[in-house]
């Protein structure tokens, strides 16, 4: 696929399975092959309330996608939207999937530590593991931290098989991650998916016995888009608003004002302009860090602001 | 508009290779400015506001036939041409998925993609298959996914495993390198198979373009051009062979240049795969003779202009050292002086 276009999902099922988790079965629309995707990766969902990234639990081009979704009450709106008024038939624009969180294709055994609905990439990992043939089975472990009264449903969820050190430990606090640590052989790679405080948790035991960072993964789904602000063109005298969801360099060509790119990426340097006023938020490779420092120059087709309002010399 | 395949050309031996009128015209020429150096020149891979050899994910042109005959000749040459670790078995079906998916897509009158589950039938027309198969089944294709493939595509392929922060050239075909070895960089590291380009890891390109390349998104494809010249048009510009192509250059003169030496152009295009997170590169092979490129005028002024103000050290990487001379000498008659256009188009919709 040269073109990576929108997919248009259709919901084919949508269930409870366990109080304030849904599971959403996505087919395409148009009853067409969606892309295949490794475990671990996600995809962004266009609903009302904005957009929201979710993990893909199973990705087949002909059977569709499957996500678990939690429903929580501090959120931007997204999972409520999904739990509350979502139903099957409804019709939701999706990108193409995208994975920050691949497993390491030379571990010697992947340490899987999730908590609570960061089960979600570990079932796709198990699935994946499950099914590898002989010459290339690699041993997993996984751990599931969860609240006691939903022990059960994270066993029914990961449906640990005979033989296999599949856990689910009741309580998010009393976990001794430097314990489990300390007891894998050279080699292994850990993967970490949950609320923040386990991850971070987990990255500091690891740290502390010396894993190096390449062996420890975290669930991330990128910092694309963010806080919308606006962008003030001082020699086209115009402002324009960059949205939660745009680039800076597309919210310019939007308004019509001429600006050179050529990798859209952060790589090139062609799009690179002057920063007059505001502080950018650099997300490039190319300016060295006194010019980050600086602030007096950004590459618009990443970047964004810290500021509410960044004014460029264009 | 249907292709004419030209079947009986050779890249090797007696060299019978030429470019119709319409080839030099879509000829991918590498240069946008008067002048060369390295830069991150990567660009989305993107249909819009694509033409010619752009235009599409992987570009089939008159020389399809005959460049897959080549392939085949080389591999049963040497069969370590195409090398693959065993832990990208699932970007080996990737590739075969998205080259059979692409093809299907952009030359429908020519190739064929039929899907039934697991189920596919492939009938590639040009070359005269028809291959009924299972998906993930290795034992049902006459040889493993990725070398049934690129089999029947233009242009070299590597495979590279994304992990630790870098990229690892974990598998590939070349048979058509410009002086390069997949058998030696199989394995290696992005900066460590780039380690022999000079200037451009000072500049920090590399650093760039692997930030770059790490993020190129499933669906997002990039691409750039790179080039360097070759005598002959011949294909497999190996190290293994350097005995073979390397005392051509030595037979250059003013007389036979013209006709002699190629600019060898590489169209790489950089592809995520979906199910194995491993990032393809397309190394695709266009030559064209000066007295080709030379007819089309912009290009003739431009081209003088690029090699003779070339960096002395590119001069040694890309082996021209020993006729840049009369290569210059040669390109001055195609340089009146005049400016030229921004830009690689040709600004001619006809040849002269």
């Amino acid at each position: 696929m040269i073109d990576g276009q929108t997919l248009t999902l259709r919901v084919a099922d949508a269930v409870l399975v366990a109080p304030g988790l849904r599971r959403l079965h996505l087919v395409a629309a148009d009853g067409a092959r969606l892309p295949p995707a490794a475990p671990g990766a996600h995809i962004t969902l266009t609903l009302p309330t904005g957009h929201n990234s979710y993990t893909l639990v199973s990705a087949d081009p002909e059977a569709g996608y499957e996500m678990i979704v939690r429903r929580t009450l501090q959120s931007r709106g997204g999972s409520r939207y999904i739990h509350d008024t979502l139903a099957t038939g409804d019709v939701i624009a999706a990108t193409v999937p995208h994975n920050l969180f691949a497993l390491h294709s030379q571990a010697r055994k992947h340490l899987l530590i999730a908590g609570g609905i960061g089960v979600t990439p570990m079932l796709a990992f198990i699935a994946h593991l499950r099914r590898s043939p002989a010459p290339f089975k690699v041993p997993f472990e996984l751990h599931q931290l969860a609240a006691p009264a939903e022990t059960s449903v994270f066993e029914a969820l990961l449906d640990a098989r005979p033989g296999e050190r599949v856990h689910v430990h009741a309580g998010e606090g009393y976990f001794d991650f430097t314990a489990l640590l300390a007891a894998q052989p050279l080699g292994t790679h850990l993967y970490t998916c949950g609320p923040a405080g386990m991850m971070n948790a987990v990255e500091a035991a690891a740290a502390a016995l010396g894993w190096p960072d390449s062996h420890v993964h975290r669930e991330d789904f990128g910092a694309s888009g963010g806080e919308p602000f606006t962008l003030r063109l001082a020699k086209s005298g115009i402002d324009i608003a960059v949205a939660r969801d745009q680039t800076m360099l597309a919210a310019i060509e939007a308004a019509g004002v001429d600006a050179p790119s050529l990798c859209r990426g952060g790589a090139c340097g062609v799009c690179m302009v002057p920063v007059l006023d505001g502080l950018p938020e650099h997300r490039d490779h190319y300016l060295t860090s006194d010019e980050r420092a600086s602030s007096r120059l950004v590459m618009p087709c990443v970047s964004r602001s810290r500021s509410a309002t960044l004014v460029l010399d264009l | 508009m249907a292709t004419r395949f030209k079947s009986d050309e050779t890249f090797r031996d007696d060299y019978r290779y030429g470019n119709s009128d319409e080839a030099i015209l879509r000829f991918p020429f590498p240069f946008n400015e008067d002048g060369y150096m390295y830069g991150v020149n990567i660009e989305p891979h993107s249909r819009a506001g694509s033409n010619g050899a752009f235009a599409v994910a992987f570009d089939v042109d008159e020389h399809y036939v005959s460049e897959c005959a080549e392939r085949a000749t080389t591999l049963a040459l040497e069969p370590g041409r195409c090398l693959v670790l065993p832990h990208m078995d699932a970007a080996q079906w990737d590739t075969l998925e998205l080259i059979m998916e692409s093809l299907a897509a952009d030359y429908p009158d020519q190739f064929v993609l039929e899907r039934d589950g697991l189920d596919w039938t492939w009938t590639n027309r040009p070359l005269g298959l028809h291959q009924a198969f299972r998906f993930g089944d290795a034992t049902t294709l006459p040889h493993p996914p990725f070398e049934y493939i690129v089999r029947q595509a233009q242009g070299d392929f590597t495979l590279q495993d994304q992990r630790d922060g870098t990229l690892y050239m974990d598998g590939g075909i070349a048979t058509t390198p410009a002086d390069w070895s997949l058998a030696f960089d199989v394995g290696m590291t992005f900066h460590e198979w780039h380690g022999p380009v000079p200037l451009a890891h000072q500049a920090g390109v590399f650093d760039r373009a692997l930030q770059y390349l790490m993020r190129v998104r499933y669906g997002h494809p990039a691409r750039r051009l790179n080039w360097t010249m070759t005598i002959n048009p011949r294909l497999d510009t190996s190290p293994e062979n350097f005995p073979l192509w390397g005392p051509d250059r030595a037979s250059l003169t003013p007389e036979n240049i013209g006709a002699k030496l190629f600019l060898r152009v590489e169209l790489q295009s950089f592809f995520r795969l979906p199910r194995s997170n491993a990032l393809l590169f397309g190394i695709r092979t266009y030559l064209a003779s000066l007295d080709d490129l030379t007819r089309v005028p912009k290009w003739g002024r431009r081209l003088h202009r690029v090699i003779r103000d070339l960096n002395p050290e590119l001069i040694g990487y890309k082996g021209l050292t020993r006729y840049h001379d009369i290569l210059v000498a040669h390109l001055a008659q195609f340089d009146d002086g005049t400016p030229t256009t921004a830009g690689i188009a040709p600004d001619v919709a006809q040849l002269p």
